[in-house]
């Protein structure tokens, strides 16, 4: 991976679709985002990543799996970065990869219980695994 | 008024109770609610990549089915509005994804985006109206201090959503207002609970939950509402608050309307 950073970083903004040069560094993202505390690296700092082409320690970094897909970062983004979006391109440009599921078949079983909404599941399916 | 409607996987199954007082309180309101035939499941999430289209097509089905028979699409859990109002969007903005769903579908009239989507909510202040169903509550749950739960997918992102103001939203407080309760306001009524999040981090879900619980606990509310099985299962298996329960939005409704 450490060869082709900047090839990542482009493949992450092509799956968003977006572009992050629109991003001011304002950080009303990381200011609204719930799952703040549980970063090391935060909203603001993903899109600036994509954008310098500095994604190796970000895809490395436990912090793309703590997005709650809440949408307060995109709702309050006076740029319509989408911020979110980005966070999933990152997990995509991961998970697309052979052997690469963040979610693995046999960790299910143990995370049921008799209440668990089926809901919880097929979302954890779409945002972990390919 | 005639709907197609969406339940989702969930509602067959752990929520069949949001489900149940639905159809019960439809029926008093003079609502008929139509299942679509062999619905699939939306993905309970909606896929943010540019590139996906396959993860919508179980949506666009829907949507078509809908548009199939003349009627709005009704939904009720707020997983499945979200997705099925974001693909519909997609199918009427997006073109890459709508020539591509279109081109794999092949159907005789290809689909843009006509199917209007309506979540239970908005029917009945839009369609039914709060007034009337003010007028159709049979017993009024008086001086209940409830507090409206909203998350996060019924409400973002509001372009698409369109369903009120995302930072101060009413229409959950206009509904507990018609069913003869009061609605208690507190800040965090529209936070996320923390979803999906209950998978890879229980902790913080938990966290999430009780935040939103402690709140609307500390602003005087006696229970919460909510539209959403999810939002369900973290407040009350993650969270959890001494006397406060949780309750569907319609278990109230159809409680109010002698029907439950």
């Amino acid at each position: 991976m450490e060869n082709n950073e900047k090839e990542l970083a482009q493949l992450i903004q092509e799956i968003s679709g977006l572009n992050p040069k629109k991003c001011m560094k304002c950080g009303k993202c990381s200011g609204a985002c719930p799952a703040f505390h549980e970063m090391e690296y935060h909203p603001h700092q993903f899109v600036d990543m994509v954008d310098r082409g500095d994604v190796n320690k970000l895809l490395a970094s436990k912090s793309i799996w703590m997005c709650l897909s809440c949408f307060a970062c995109v709702e309050r983004c006076p740029r319509d970065v989408k911020p979110a979006n980005f966070i999933e391109a990152a997990r995509l440009a991961l998970i697309r990869q052979q052997g690469c599921n963040h979610l693995k078949d046999e960790a299910v079983p143990a995370l049921l219980d008799d209440e668990l909404p089926q809901q919880a599941i097929v979302s954890a399916y779409r945002k972990y695994k390919k | 008024m005639v709907y197609s409607y969406f339940p989702g996987c969930t509602l067959k199954n752990k929520a069949s109770d949001l489900d149940m007082y639905a159809r019960k309180s439809a029926e008093v309101l003079g609502i008929t609610m139509e299942e679509i035939e062999e619905w699939q499941c939306c993905g309970g999430v909606y896929p943010l990549g540019a590139n996906e289209t396959a993860p919508k097509l179980a949506s666009v089905r829907a949507l078509v089915a809908a548009r199939e028979k003349g009627q709005d699409l009704l939904t009720l859990c707020s997983a499945c509005h979200h997705v099925l109002k974001r693909v519909n969007n997609d199918m009427a903005e997006n073109e890459n994804i709508r020539t591509k769903a279109n081109n794999y579908m092949q159907l005789e009239t290809p689909y843009s985006g006509e199917t209007k989507v309506v979540h239970y909510l908005e029917m009945l202040r839009d369609v039914v109206g709060f007034d009337q169903l003010k007028a159709k509550v049979v017993n009024p749950l008086k001086g209940k201090k409830i507090g409206a739960y909203y998350g996060c997918l019924l409400l973002r992102p509001s372009k698409v959503l369109g369903m009120d103001n995302p930072e101060n939203p009413t229409i959950i407080e206009d509904f507990i207002k018609a069913i003869g309760a009061v609605p208690v306001i507190y800040p965090y009524r529209n936070e996320c609970c923390g979803g999906y999040m209950t998978m890879e981090n229980k902790e913080l879900a938990k966290k999430k939950s009780n935040t939103v619980l402690e709140s609307a606990k500390e602003n005087g509310a006696e229970c919460v509402i909510t539209a959403c099985p999810l939002c369900m299962y973290n407040l009350k298996v993650n969270g959890g608050v001494d006397d406060l329960p949780v309750y569907y939005f319609t278990e109230l409704l159809a409680e109010a309307l002698g029907v439950k």
